[in-house]
């Protein structure tokens, strides 16, 4: 990881990434200064050549936020992502790399603190890691 | 050592004065109208022929042939063509397996014309198990031909003196053709149609899968008389003596083409400890008693592989014995 | 379609290990339907190699490119710049067009990203199974529209064998028995009579078994 500020990349639904975000930033919330939102309208938007590519260009980990099993407005999108990010995280071990670089975070819309607790997760993650 | 006439006269082509296709034993009981018995011999994986002597010396005397399995589940043994010429060597007289998973028509022909010119000369075509069964998983798959076109293609060599490709046979081709029949495959409308393909194709005689469903077993053999089937060809219904509750609960689940009714695995399972191998051997018994009384049977098959030592008591409580000739 | 499923990484990483800058192509037909070989997995497949080879501390470069088929020698005009400098090729197309690179840029190696497995169809999205054995004798008349020779296990042409349960084949649960499924449907075109009649030994000679095919057509040639 090198540096203290991890460098994040979350892909963030329009339905529920997106709102748990900007209610993080409405609480004032501290969110970690590496952090890159990346709006997608829904969290199947999140395909497996972005997420390769941000690791591919220096992100230490890629997070996709989107809605809850059952609640995602484009009926599975959210499905389709977890999936995604199962299917890579295996192809990570493959590489020698750490899977935990790939998280699928389901988050409800007024949950900024969720929000801010899930990056703050990671981060530690990253931290035992190295 | 006994070798089949390398030259064909008028007198062993097909119609000579026997008019038998090959007056091997099993024919001639079948012929006869006596009720016929076989067996089964599995051979060694390898070339220990003692393993051959220790199961044959069971079956001799107590059965009118034994068929030689053919690398059976795709296992790699001894060939069927040689175990049949050491058994025959032994006083037993061989019905060779010959299956369609391992060898191409080329290879299939040539081994006929060899068996036959060793003295064997009863053969069941089968297609085989499927390579992934066994132990060499990874095989070339061949199914050249399948069951009913080896059938056709045999008959051929027999009654027309010709190969599949149209060349002309030095030497006489004298079989007794068998096949196998699935009495509980699916699907279970179509098995008496597929019987009558192997029938037309030159089956002489038929030797069936494993029953214990005699209800199920009763109405396939009267979807065969209907079609005048038991006229045409010998039907051998196949038995299987169980040896414990665990092997009738494992064969009910796992065996593809196997049904054993509940009540069977009942008594098996209800057999007091030690006691599995008794009930199995009465259970035989009552089911080669039942096959006895059902138009078109003509005989049985025993299929008890690698408990061969118990084929003679079985025979005898079944009243089987002695055997004509 | 021709359906292939990619390499596992290693064998991959193992062709590449001598090189440090290649080209990794896709293509726009088959392979792209069935998500082994086409533009998404080529970037994809070109993000994990640089970050293994990063990771093992030997960087490699790696153009990206997707061609619109692979099969045709006109299409490999769309390689030619980008062939010209770098050392090798990683095609992520079918066998053939793996050997159509191979065979145009003569002098680089050409290595294969994919295995090519058979020739058949999604039953749904993700799901792939063979349907045509490619035997040069189609006898889809003959048994209803379904083939023996592709999706029996025995390839059989009088089946089914003993084996055949609850409509699924002996080797597996997840295999239907072909011969079920010819019979089911002979049934519903009333043709059943077919299963009656003994269809003969197969001429194997019209499929790979007689040797690699070719075929001349005069009549389109220039």
């Amino acid at each position: 990881m090198g540096s203290e500020n991890p460098k994040i990349v979350a892909f963030c639904c329009e339905e529920s990434g997106m709102p748990a975000y900007e209610h993080a930033l409405s609480l004032g919330l501290e969110l970690p200064e590496g952090l890159r939102v990346i709006a997608i309208p829904c969290g199947g938007k999140a395909e497996t050549g972005y997420i390769m590519k941000a690791l591919d260009e220096g992100a230490d980990a890629v997070m996709v936020f989107a809605c809850y099993e059952g609640n995602c407005k484009y009926v599975r999108g959210n499905i389709r992502a977890e999936k995604r990010v199962n299917y890579l995280k295996g192809r990570l071990e493959k590489l020698g790399l750490s899977p935990e670089k790939i998280v699928f975070c389901p988050v409800a819309p007024a949950n900024g603190v969720r929000f801010a607790e899930l990056l703050q997760q990671e981060i530690e993650v990253l931290r035992k890691g190295t | 050592m006994d070798y089949q006439s390398g030259r064909r006269t008028e007198e062993n082509r097909k119609g000579g004065p026997s008019d038998m296709k090959s007056g091997s034993n099993l024919e001639k009981v079948l012929e006869k109208g006596e009720f016929a018995v076989t067996a089964e011999l599995g051979p060694p994986k390898g070339n220990d022929v003692e393993v051959v002597y220790e199961k044959a010396k069971y079956l001799k005397g107590v059965v009118d042939a034994v068929n030689v399995t053919d690398n059976q589940t795709a296992i790699v043994r001894m060939s069927s063509i040689a175990t049949s010429k050491i058994i025959m060597d032994l006083g037993l007289e061989p019905v060779m397996q010959m299956t369609c998973r391992d060898r191409n028509r080329i290879g299939m022909q040539s081994d006929i014309f060899g068996a036959t010119a060793l003295g064997i000369k009863n053969c069941l075509c089968l297609t085989g198990d499927h390579q992934r069964f066994g132990n060499e998983i990874d095989s070339k798959n061949v199914y050249d031909l399948d069951s009913i076109q080896l059938l056709s293609v045999l008959k051929a060599m027999r009654d027309e003196g010709k190969t599949l490709g149209g060349e002309e046979i030095e030497g006489n081709i004298k079989l007794f053709l068998g096949a196998a029949a699935n009495p509980f495959g699916d699907p279970f409308e179509f098995r008496a149609i597929r019987l009558a393909k192997k029938v037309k194709a030159g089956a002489d005689f038929i030797q069936t899968q494993v029953i214990y469903d005699m209800d199920r077993f009763r109405e396939w053999m009267k979807m065969v008389r209907d079609l005048g089937l038991h006229e045409r060809t010998h039907i051998m219904a196949g038995v299987m003596p169980l040896k414990s509750g665990g092997m009738a609960r494992y064969m009910a689940k796992n065996v593809a083409g196997v049904t054993i009714p509940d009540e069977i695995v009942k008594r098996m399972v209800a057999a007091p400890k030690g006691k599995g191998a008794a009930e199995g051997i009465k259970i035989c018994i009552e089911t080669i008693e039942q096959l006895k009384e059902i138009e078109g049977v003509h005989g049985v098959h025993i299929m008890a592989l690698e408990w061969e030592h118990r084929v003679p008591e079985i025979c005898e409580e079944a009243g089987l014995l002695p055997r004509p000739s | 379609m021709i359906i292939a499923e990619q390499k596992p990484i290693e064998e991959i990483l193992e062709m590449l290990a001598p090189h440090k800058k290649i080209l990794l192509a896709g293509c726009g037909a088959c392979v792209t339907v069935c998500q082994a070989g086409g533009e998404k997995e080529v970037g994809v497949l070109a993000s994990q190699i640089r970050m293994a080879r990063k990771e093992a501390g030997n960087p490699i470069e790696i153009v990206e490119m997707t061609l619109t088929r692979q099969c045709e020698p006109e299409f490999m005009e769309e390689a030619k710049d980008a062939m010209k400098d770098v050392e090798a090729v990683l095609s992520i197309a079918c066998g053939i067009g793996v050997q159509l690179m191979a065979q145009t840029f003569y002098d680089k190696p050409a290595y294969p990203g994919l295995n090519t497995t058979f020739l058949g169809l999604p039953e749904e999205h993700g799901v792939f199974t063979e349907r045509c054995a490619a035997c040069g004798n189609c006898v889809l008349h003959l048994t209803g529209g379904i083939c023996p020779i592709a999706r029996c296990s025995k390839s059989l042409l009088n089946g089914p064998c003993g084996g055949s349960q609850n409509g699924k084949c002996e080797i597996s649960q997840d295999v239907d028995c072909a011969w079920q499924l010819i019979y089911d449907r002979l049934k519903a075109i009333g043709k059943l009579e077919n299963l009656t009649e003994i269809i003969p030994p197969k001429k194997w000679i019209t499929s790979r078994d007689g040797g690699p095919r070719k075929i001349v057509r005069e009549d389109l040639r220039i």
